[in-house]
């Protein structure tokens, strides 16, 4: 298959599937089937990609030119590949997971379910391999309409507060803030393309340049970067799965690695560390990991903990993002595909529990671990690669960070991750520990309690073992993060 | 043939008019107006072309030279808005046929297609002609008929809308009048292009100045200029479906040429900004669409919500107008036709649904989406291109317009466009809300998708909103065409 047929392919594929979807409504087993397949197809086609972009192959395509110099074409770099391949590699995962999840929940209206699922996974490929801004846009909002209806899925009174606040600030911020910064830097340079060593440097003063980056950073809403992170809790009326890749994942990560791409293609990180742009921005997202974490700390319903948790954890992307070192570039780059494997398992988890046991809060979590022993020894794997320790994939991405830190010798903010990770481990391990050590509220240990549908089990035992692999084999992600780190 | 077209263009809808009114009962006015407005299209087409491969034309009615015979002068300004209003006039009438049927008594159906057609010879008589005065007198054609088809509608408050709208609109072309002959009475020529001659020589007299004021109060009455537009939320709320959608899509946008005619090719470019003009449509853009736009957001009756949102519409333009430069009135134009689409687009859909449940109030649409999953789609497609989302055709408006003020660095209106599009979405997600997530009314009436003679056209006019925001060779590049010409304005 030629370069550009690969690429657009994986662009139409989950589309295709949607389609798929609908037509097969009728019968729940065929619709299943066709969602399965597009997701396996998806998943070999990306690592297909990737191989191929590793081995130096250039893939670009413009579709069409709405206004000159303004495009929606696409172009694989090192950054976008490695999202694509997080987002490809795990849709598949959560596919398998979802079917049971489902079935098991006894969910309506999962057609409607699956086949936004499809839309949104087609707007976070898009998104990944856009070659400018004007495309990554289009994308960008398409996720967030596309996630929307899973968000609102429940449709209960509270489902529906959930929505009006996502869509409210994730549109608002990116129309308001996001767009601006858009049209902003096409003002000042005449051009939207992502550029290896960014395209404003020279159009314009340095003391501007951090309002614009302000714009982005507060813009890019899906970043989640306080204050405007209230949308991510409230996502997480949406089922289980949703929260899993969409909220821990496609949609969180695909914040972030706007971020990212703006910082290394729009403004670069030479201009950036020599004009010390992000200077005072940096300890916004700072305080967004701590703050976070504290909040954490308060939840005892387990998506809302885990969400905070999310809220936390993309911000050290942020804040590598703004560091602007190659050091603090890679750690955040590699961030953003070691802690989707670990928190995807973690909301597997929280599935599973929830669909096993019915139960929502941390606090009426004790003594489960004895009747769900593969579910909480995954949480616990994935609790540990959140906080960094080894041997888990989350321990390398930590490191980068902290070497970014050291690097430009910001030592506060070392100590910020440094006290982050402490926090992880008071408001994250607390919950297996429970779970295995304490006795249940009755005394009694569970005996009606058994493991989730075993599709669920299958998903979790594949991400927790990732967690693990990732440590020994960072290999992929290392050298996609490297690339695109070492772009400026 | 090749330039009789422009005449063509009025003299086929005027003939065609009187011609329905006579005909029987049935379909065959229907008929007879579709023919004629598909006619009407497919010539604005032919005249575009004409125009931006041959250059401008110049047709002398009855043979009299101008400046004392009346002239047609076609450029790419007005053969680009003839071509909207005569796409939309034909994109509506295969909408209106079942639409009409259920909303209009059957003895007046003649009645109604004669009127429409009225109308539309009146707007594309004030798009063809190269003559001030006439431009009043086309201006009249087409308002006397749109009062007539606004008395139309079931509700009995149809008749004070439209003796509402007669009045307002009566004032508006009486101010025109008055300052066409206040000009007059100082050049002693009605002809566009010989004004432009005349008038810096005489741009010192106050008359002029006067006439120039009095022209532009006119105007900003019919293009419903926020605060003149107190006309336009009962007209477009208690009109029948079919003239909603055509008046929506069409009057104001003639309106807005007019306006840019005059502005910037009678009088001279720079003469506006010498007065307080541009000062004005920006601080009346401004107004017009976060009020409007916060008005849209509480009203209950959904055809007024989208009225007040064009009243916020027209704001844009207004600000693409107040620029003053090529890429502000290149904005202004493109948000004409994109508007257009949009609003066509969600006013069809609105009246499917009148059409299936006879009534557009939000607390009775509730869950409608589910059983009309056509309509409710086209209005979740016309809603985001209101919004601006990219890959709509609302997003290059918008783009446009905010490039222009990043231009002028007019922080205040770039901030007011964004937080425009923020208000709409708040409006269109209450629309989608009420018609999708709210718990279905309990009736006990089932209803069906709207028929599908309702949904092409409306699904047409969908497809062009995503179409016209991806390939904007046609929107875009006229305008900007149009643009140069109003002026020769500096890119």
């Amino acid at each position: 298959m030629s370069a550009e047929t690969l690429l657009l392919t994986l662009l139409l594929l989950p589309l295709v599937g949607a389609a798929g979807i609908i037509i097969t409504r009728h019968n729940p087993d065929v619709r299943e089937g066709v969602t399965l397949l597009s997701a396996a197809l998806v998943a070999i086609l990306v690592v297909v990609l990737a191989a191929r972009f590793m081995d130096g192959e250039v893939f670009a395509l413009t579709l069409i030119e709405p206004l000159p110099g303004i495009a929606i074409a696409f172009e694989i770099e090192a950054l976008g590949m490695l999202f694509a391949l997080v987002a490809g590699l795990l849709w598949v995962v959560t596919s398998v997971y979802s079917v049971g999840y489902m079935r098991g929940h006894n969910e309506q209206n999962q057609t409607r379910f699956f086949t936004a699922f499809a839309v949104s996974i087609a707007a976070t490929m898009g998104i990944a391999f856009s070659a400018n801004l004007f495309t990554l846009f289009l994308f960008y909002e398409l996720l967030t309409l596309a996630t929307y209806p899973l968000v609102t899925h429940a449709g209960t009174p509270e489902a529906k507060r959930g929505g009006r606040v996502y869509l409210g600030i994730l549109l608002g911020t990116s129309i308001g803030l996001f767009l601006l910064g858009i049209l902003v830097t096409w003002s000042l340079t005449g051009r939207v393309d992502f550029q290896a060593g960014g395209i404003l440097s020279g159009h314009i003063d340095p003391a501007w340049a951090g309002l614009l980056y302000a714009l982005f950073l507060f813009g890019i809403g899906k970043a989640a970067v306080m204050p405007f992170h209230r949308w991510l809790p409230a996502a997480m009326v949406a089922p289980t799965p949703v929260s899993a890749l969409l909220h821990a994942v496609a949609v969180v990560k695909a914040g972030v690695f706007t971020l990212l791409k703006v910082t290394i293609y729009i403004f670069g990180g030479e201009f950036i560390l020599s004009n010390d742009v992000t200077g005072g921005l940096i300890w916004i997202a700072a305080a967004t990991i701590l703050i976070a974490s504290l909040v954490a700390m308060t939840k005892d319903n387990l998506k809302a903990r885990l969400a905070y948790s999310t809220v936390s954890q993309l911000s050290y992307i942020a804040l590598g993002a703004m560091l602007a070192s190659k050091a603090g570039l890679i750690g955040a780059s590699m961030h953003i595909a070691m802690h989707a494997f670990a928190k995807i398992t973690l909301f597997f988890a929280a599935g599973a529990i929830l669909v096993a046991s019915h139960k929502k809060r941390v606090s009426e979590l004790n003594g489960l671990g004895r009747a769900m022993p593969v579910t909480f020894v995954a949480f616990f794997i994935g609790t540990l690669s959140i906080i960094g320790l080894p041997p888990f994939g989350g321990m390398w991405s930590k490191w980068y960070l902290g070497l970014g830190a050291v690097e430009t010798a910001q030592l506060l903010l070392l100590a910020v991750l440094m006290i982050s990770s402490l926090l992880n481990i008071i408001y994250l391990l607390p919950i297996p520990i429970r779970a295995f050590f304490s006795k249940p509220e009755s005394g009694e240990h569970y005996t009606e309690i058994a493991e989730a549908p075993k599709s669920m089990l299958l998903a979790m035992v594949i991400t927790s073992s990732a967690c693990v692999i990732l440590f020994f084999y960072p290999d992929p992600f290392y050298r996609l993060a490297g690339l695109a780190a070492g772009g400026y | 043939m090749g330039h009789h077209i422009s005449l063509l263009l009025v003299v086929v809808p005027l003939i065609a008019a009187p011609v329905v009114a006579v005909l029987p009962r049935g379909r065959l006015p229907w008929a007879v107006a579709f023919i004629v407005a598909a006619l009407c299209a497919v010539l604005a087409g032919m005249q575009l072309w004409a125009v931006l491969h041959e250059g401008s034309i110049s047709y002398e009615l009855g043979g009299w030279a101008p400046p004392w015979g009346i002239e047609y002068r076609i450029d790419a300004v007005n053969a680009f808005v003839a071509l909207i209003v005569a796409a939309i006039a034909a994109i509506t009438l295969p909408y209106a046929l079942l639409s009409s049927e259920q909303e209009i008594p059957e003895e007046k159906i003649p009645l109604f297609y004669s009127a429409l057609l009225l109308c539309l010879t009146g707007l594309l008589g004030i798009t063809q002609t190269g003559d001030i005065f006439n431009v009043f007198v086309f201006l009249e054609i087409s308002s006397l008929a749109s009062y007539a088809l606004i008395s139309l509608g079931r509700q009995r408050q149809a008749f004070t809308a439209a003796y509402q709208y007669l009045i307002m609109g009566t004032i508006g072309a009486t101010f025109y009048l008055i300052g066409v002959g206040l000009i007059y009475s100082q050049t002693g020529s009605l002809n566009m292009q010989d004004l432009a001659t005349i008038l810096p020589g005489v741009l010192h007299l106050k008359t002029v100045e006067t006439g120039f004021a009095f022209i532009m109060v006119g105007i900003a009455l019919k293009l419903a200029l926020f605060p003149l537009h107190l006309w336009l939320p009962n007209a477009y709320t208690y009109a029948p479906s079919v003239v909603t959608v055509f008046l929506a899509a069409t009057a104001t946008k003639v309106a807005v040429y007019v306006m840019l005619r005059i502005l910037f090719s009678v009088f001279p470019q720079g003469f506006a900004l010498t007065t307080p003009v541009e000062e004005l449509f920006i601080v009346a853009g401004i107004a017009g669409i976060i009020i409007a736009s916060v008005y849209a957001i509480y009203q209950e009756n959904i055809k007024r919500l989208l009225a007040y949102s064009s009243v916020a519409q027209v704001g844009y333009m207004a600000l693409g107008i107040g620029f003053a430069s090529a890429t502000g009135v290149t904005a202004a134009l493109v948000h004409l036709f994109n508007h257009a689409l949009m609003k066509g687009a969600l006013f069809m859909a609105v009246g499917a649904i009148i059409y299936r449940i006879g009534a557009c109030r939000m607390d009775q649409v509730h869950g409608l989406g589910r059983a009309m999953p056509w309509t409710f789609g086209a209005i979740v497609i016309g809603g985001l291109s209101l919004v601006g989302v990219p890959g709509t055709a609302g997003f290059i408006s918008k783009w446009y317009l905010v490039v222009a003020a990043l231009e002028q660095e007019a922080w205040i209106s770039v901030a007011v466009i964004l937080c425009g599009s923020l208000l709409a979405v708040v409006y269109v997600g209450k629309l989608i809300e009420a018609l999708y997530f709210k718990p279905v009314s309990d009736t006990g009436k089932v209803v069906s998708e709207a028929p599908i003679l309702l949904l092409v056209p409306t699904w047409g006019l969908v497809l062009a909103n995503v179409y016209f925001g991806l390939d904007t060779d046609l929107t875009v590049g006229v305008a900007e065409k149009a643009a140069a010409i109003l002026g020769g304005m500096q890119p």
